[in-house]
C-alpha cells in the first residue's frame, strides 16, 4: 500500500496521475478462511480492519452481495454523536466517537470527520425535560453535552427560526460540540484499503445463500453464489438483511427491517454550520462539504426490503424543515433514496456471540448505525478474535430479550424512532 | 404511499388512513403468568421479518378503526390480499410470486 501524502499528490501531478494503485484488490475467493465477515459495509470492513491490525488475524474474507459500501453505509445522513442516555449506550457510542477523532491519520485516508456540533431541538415541555435529562446523564458519563437557550441556539445556527409564533417553536436545544459528520463512502473505502493491504480478501458480488453447520451445530462455512467458502468463525454484519442470514443458520432474531429515507438538495455555498436534529418532528439536517443539504426523515411504518419508502414521509420532513429554516423554502431537492434498517425492540444494537458456536452477529443498529462504525468494528473484532465480548459490548447480547435486561433507548430516546 | 383494501369497508384507501400493527397470527398465551421466559421471548420479541411474503396486521385507524390482516410481499410492497381478523391464515395465495 502506497502512503497518501502531499508528496504523493505532487509526485503524481508531475507524471499525469498514472502511478495511483487500486485501493483494494479483488481476489478470487479461497476455499477456506479463518474468519468470514458477511457484509462489506462500514461495520463489516471496520471489523476486518481491526481483526488484522489489533488481533493479527489476516486470513479473513469480507463477502458482499452487491458492491462495497453500497447498502446503508452509502445511504445514511452521516451524523456522528454519542449523547445517548444509558451507560451501556454511552460506552459504545463514545468509544466510537473517540476513534473518529484521529481515524483519518490511522487509516491514512481522509474520512473528513468534522466535529461541527450536533444540536437537538426541544419544541415542548416534554422535549425540554427529556433533553435536559440527557444532558445530565451524558455529563455523568463524561460526555460533553450542554443546554442552550433559544437565543444561544440561534447564535450557534443562524438559519434557525426561533420566533414564538413558529409552527414548531424552539424552546431550547442541546449541543454536543464533539458531534458532527464524516464522509460516509470514505469510511468504507478507508477501512477496505487498510484491510486489503494487510491481506484481507474483499469479495464483492458474492451473495451468501446458506450457512453450513457441522453435526455438533458449529459453523463450517457459508454457501455463496460463488460456491462454498469454509470458515470456523462467521460474523454477520448485514444490516437490514441480518435476520435473513441468521435464519439460514437457524437462529430467529428479535429484528424488524424498515425503510428509512433521506434526501439531498442541489449544492449551494456554505449556509449551514452544524447538524440540527428535531426528533419531535422527525427532521435531521446538515450541509455536506460538497454543498448539498443532507436531510434525514423517519422510517416507514411497515416491514420492507424495497429500499424505497412513501413520499408522504419525505413530505412531512420537508414541511418541518421549511418551518424551522424558512430560508430553505425555495431550495430544490436533487434526489432521495431509502435504506433498509434493522430495528430491535429496545432500539439498541446486538453485538454478540450467538447460540451457534462460531457464529457472531453485529446488527440492530436501526436508524443510527453510521456514527458507531469504528467502535462497532473495534469491539466486534475483539468478540470474534477472543470468542468473548469486549467489556464495552458485553451488555449488547441477544439473550437480553429473554432475561429482560434491555438497554431501552426506545423509551428514553434522544431520537424518536 | 400504499393503497390498502380494508376488508370491512370493502374499499381501497390510502395508507395514511391505516396503522401497521406488526406481524399477524402471533397468539397471546391465555395464562401469561405461567409462560416460560423462552416462550415469552418468542411471543413478545422474536419476529419472522421475512424477505418475501409477510402476514401482518393493519388497523383502519381513520376509517372503521378495525384491525384486519394482510398478505404482502416485502420486496415489492405489493398486497396479495387482505382478510378479516379472526379468519385463519390463508392456505393459498392469489398470484404469489414465490
Amino acid at each position: 500500500m502506497k502512503k497518501y501524502s502531499v508528496f504523493a499528490i505532487a509526485r503524481e501531478a508531475m507524471r499525469g496521475h498514472k502511478g495511483w494503485e487500486e485501493q483494494w484488490s479483488s481476489p478470487e475467493p479461497k476455499k477456506e478462511y479463518d474468519v468470514i465477515i458477511v457484509g462489506a459495509g462500514g461495520h463489516g470492513l471496520a471489523t476486518a480492519y481491526y481483526l488484522a491490525t489489533v488481533h493479527g488475524i489476516t486470513n479473513v474474507a469480507v463477502l458482499e452481495k452487491g458492491w462495497l459500501g453500497g447498502g446503508n453505509t452509502g445511504r445514511n445522513t452521516t451524523i456522528i454523536r454519542s449523547n445517548y442516555l444509558y451507560d451501556e449506550s454511552a460506552g459504545i457510542y463514545d468509544h466510537a466517537l473517540k476513534l473518529w477523532d484521529g481515524l483519518s491519520q490511522e487509516l491514512n485516508y481522509n474520512v473528513m470527520y468534522s466535529p461541527r456540533g450536533v444540536m437537538m431541538l426541544a419544541h415542548n415541555v416534554h422535549d425540554i425535560q427529556v433533553l435536559k435529562r440527557h444532558v445530565h446523564a451524558n455529563r455523568l458519563n463524561g460526555i460533553d453535552n450542554e443546554w442552550l437557550t433559544p437565543e444561544a441556539a440561534k447564535e450557534f445556527c443562524p438559519p434557525l427560526n426561533i420566533s414564538r409564533d413558529a409552527r414548531y417553536p424552539v424552546m431550547g436545544a442541546t449541543l454536543q460540540r464533539r458531534g458532527g459528520t464524516a464522509r460516509h463512502d470514505a469510511v468504507a473505502w478507508g477501512y477496505a484499503r487498510g484491510a486489503s493491504a494487510r491481506g484481507v480478501h474483499i469479495i464483492q458480488n458474492c451473495e451468501v445463500t446458506g450457512v453450513k453447520r457441522a453435526p455438533n451445530g458449529a459453523v463450517m462455512g457459508v454457501e455463496t453464489t460463488r460456491g462454498f467458502i469454509g470458515a470456523r468463525k462467521v460474523g454477520v454484519v448485514a444490516a437490514g438483511h441480518s435476520s435473513v442470514i441468521m435464519n439460514m443458520a437457524g437462529v430467529r432474531m428479535p429484528l424488524e427491517s424498515y425503510p428509512l429515507q433521506a434526501l439531498v438538495s442541489e449544492p449551494v455555498k456554505p449556509v449551514f454550520p452544524c447538524v440540527v436534529m428535531s426528533n419531535t418532528v422527525h427532521a435531521y439536517i446538515s450541509q455536506s462539504d460538497k454543498g448539498e443539504l443532507v436531510i434525514g426523515a423517519g422510517t416507514d411504518q411497515y416491514i420492507s426490503y424495497s429500499q424505497t419508502g412513501g413520499l408522504h414521509i419525505l413530505q412531512h420532513t420537508l414541511d418541518a424543515i421549511c418551518e424551522m429554516f424558512p430560508m430553505f423554502t425555495r431550495m430544490k431537492m436533487l434526489r432521495s433514496w431509502g435504506g433498509i434498517v434493522d430495528v430491535t425492540p429496545d432500539r439498541s444494537p446486538i453485538l454478540a456471540k450467538t447460540p451457534v458456536p462460531g457464529l457472531y452477529v453485529n446488527c440492530g443498529w436501526g436508524t443510527g448505525g453510521f456514527k458507531a462504525t469504528p467502535g462497532s468494528g473495534h469491539v466486534f473484532a475483539h468478540t470474534i478474535a477472543r470468542d468473548d465480548p469486549h467489556p464495552i459490548n458485553a451488555p449488547f447480547t441477544i439473550e437480553r430479550f429473554r432475561t429482560g435486561r434491555l438497554i431501552d433507548e426506545a423509551a428514553a430516546a434522544a431520537v424518536a424512532h | 404511499m400504499l393503497l390498502i383494501r380494508c376488508p370491512y369497508c370493502e374499499e381501497e384507501r390510502p395508507e395514511l388512513e391505516f396503522r401497521n400493527a406488526g406481524e399477524a397470527h402471533i397468539a397471546r398465551s391465555s395464562d401469561m403468568a405461567a409462560t416460560s421466559d423462552d416462550d415469552f421471548e418468542k411471543f413478545f420479541f422474536i419476529r419472522s421479518n421475512p424477505k418475501g411474503i409477510i402476514y401482518e396486521r393493519w388497523r383502519h385507524m381513520h376509517g372503521c378503526a378495525r384491525f384486519f390482516n394482510a398478505v404482502r410481499d416485502t420486496v415489492s410492497d405489493r398486497f396479495l390480499m387482505t382478510y378479516k381478523a379472526g379468519e385463519p391464515k390463508p392456505a393459498k395465495l392469489p398470484g404469489a410470486s414465490k
